[in-house]
């Protein structure tokens, strides 16, 4: 099955999320690589969309979706950082 | 959603009163995976199946040797498609098991690249599943899970995990990658247990 | 702005995204397998250069099916143009290209994504877009923004397209190439070439890629849009050119 990139999130996570998810930074908690969600590889199906690191596979993040919940799941990654669009600048 | 997009009627959805309640037939053998797929030659493949006490391992040409069954079955995926008559070849799990002593009543199935999924042992023997390595009289594609397949077909197919290397006998009903993250611990069709 | 850490600056320029319902103002053939969609979308914030947006389509009996969509304009306006390729055995693009008229209705979401998204007045480093069939639209966007805006930040487009009636946007690329600060657009045939082209139609190969793209040494922001596997082998190839693989941003596209 072929990935696209982390870019796809933008969409389905937008209904969850204030902040764009595909520009936080998130270290891989398998290999230690730091990068843009936007930068991970996404194998979305029916079934749910698993995002897995761009450096070396590891599961970083699942969401499942059914007409009337989601779930999502932070699995592989530590603390995600965000930019405040409160900030000056 | 009260919004219809004129003249779009999207893929035919066919009902059939063989299909489990929110099912709709397919045709084709759509494909569905959490990550790339593995690439196992059966000349590295082994088969293992871990218990309390130790464990038990076969190779291609040993599990190749085992009794081999013909399937014939509908199976259904939890993305709403079904498939009715599929036939496979496959090794029964009651075979794999005449040379194991387990007192644990839970597995979990291992696949190469890393995807696992929980069946209680109850829901895999007794005729109900097998490790499946033959789809359409051909060996199975590896998009499908070839070399070989676990094939629970009474259980939503996520059960059936593709590529599987082995089973892991546990003491308690563990949640595998799916039932993790959302979808159902055990996982049966006629009674919709598609999540949480 | 850094690649990493400064992203604050794009996080808020790019307007929230939401479900809106916008109507087809046009449905123009772009290609012999693409349509150009131009859609007036009421509530829409605007979009940066780069963004895309989902398409939701909703049957009769409720049965739904979402796709992305790059988009290939920019800027505050509330119209916003698509040109969507048809998949065979896809499910939402053929009625796209094919059953979608001007009037209809089209539900969208968006605008999506900050991390796709080149602005102009912005980093200085010059840009390399390189595109695979319709990966072109998000650079097109990309290179319309920068034209509209008068930036002259040295601006490149590699794009490979099977034969001439496949390329999009040929007449807007073409003035482009021709503005006072040009945009620099070597295209490459794969399958048939304009009469008196001078080579035959080929792939782009690592050579030719080399040859073809700001060096590595100029430090360029690469923008690759295109098919999984055209993807993989030019954001390959680039880094072992030497590129920064930070300085490489990708989008593919799925195959339904």
């Amino acid at each position: 099955m072929e990935h696209v990139d982390g870019n796809a999130l933008a969409g389905p996570l937008a209904e969850f999320f204030s902040f764009d998810v595909t520009m936080a930074v998130a270290k891989c908690e398998g290999c230690g690589s730091i990068a843009e969600l936007a930068r991970a590889m996404v194998y979305a199906s029916d079934a749910g969309t698993v995002v897995r690191c761009g450096s070396c596979g590891q599961v970083l993040m699942t969401l499942v979706e059914s007409e009337d919940r989601a779930w999502i799941r932070f699995t592989g990654m530590g603390a995600i950082e965000v930019a405040r669009t409160s900030a000056a600048g | 959603m009260s919004f219809i997009t004129r003249g779009f009627s999207g893929r035919s959805r066919e009902r059939d009163e063989r299909l489990p309640p929110g099912q709709t037939l397919v045709h084709d053998f759509p494909v569905l995976s959490a990550g790339p797929t593995p690439d196992i030659d059966t000349a590295d493949w082994e088969f293992t199946i871990r218990t309390e006490s130790g464990s038990q391992s076969w190779n291609w040409d040993e599990f190749m040797a085992l009794e081999i069954d013909e399937v014939s079955t509908d199976i259904h995926c939890v993305t709403h498609w079904s498939k009715l008559g599929t036939s496979w070849r496959g090794v029964s799990i009651d075979t794999l098991f005449e040379h194991v002593e387990t007192g644990y009543d839970y597995v979990m199935a291992h696949s190469y690249g890393g995807y696992t999924t929980n069946v209680p042992l109850d829901e895999l023997r007794g005729g109900k599943a097998w490790v499946a390595f033959e789809f359409d009289g051909e060996p199975l594609e590896p998009e499908h899970g070839g070399p070989a397949r676990l094939l629970v077909p009474h259980l939503y197919f996520w059960k059936s995990a593709k590529w599987v290397r082995g089973l892991e006998m546990m003491p308690t009903d563990e949640p595998g990658f799916w039932e993790q993250n959302g979808y159902h611990l055990h996982g049966d069709p006629w009674k919709e247990e598609r999540y949480w | 702005m850094s690649d990493t850490v400064g992203i604050a600056p794009s996080v808020r320029a790019v307007p929230r995204a939401g479900w809106h319902v916008g109507t087809v103002t046009a449905a123009i053939r772009e290609t012999p397998n693409a349509t150009r969609l131009e859609i007036e979308v009421d509530g829409w914030p605007g979009n940066a250069p780069g963004q895309h947006l989902d398409v939701r389509l909703t049957a009769p009996d409720g049965y739904t099916a979402t796709r992305s969509y790059s988009i290939a304009s920019s800027g505050d306006a509330s119209r916003v143009v698509l040109a969507v390729d048809k998949l065979p055995d896809g499910e939402v693009s053929p009625f796209l290209v094919d059953e979608v008229r001007a009037g209809d209705l089209l539900e969208v979401h968006g605008p999506l994504g900050a991390f796709f998204v080149w602005r102009p007045g912005g980093d200085p480093r010059p840009v390399q877009l390189i595109a695979g069939g319709s990966g072109v639209v998000p650079l097109y966007a990309i290179a319309g923004a920068r034209a509209q805006a008068g930036d002259e930040t040295p601006f490149r487009l590699l794009y490979s397209v099977r034969t001439p009636g496949d390329v999009y946007f040929a007449r807007e690329l073409e003035a482009l190439a021709g503005t006072s600060a040009p945009l620099r657009l070597d295209l490459v045939y794969t399958r048939r070439a304009p009469d008196g082209w001078p080579t035959p139609p080929r792939r782009i190969t690592r050579e030719l890629l080399e040859a073809s793209v700001v060096p590595a040494a100029e430090h360029p922001l690469v923008y690759v849009c295109g098919s999984t596997g055209f993807v993989e082998r030019i954001a390959d190839w680039l880094v072992e050119f030497g590129h920064d693989p930070r300085s490489i941003r990708t989008e593919r596209y799925g195959g339904t």
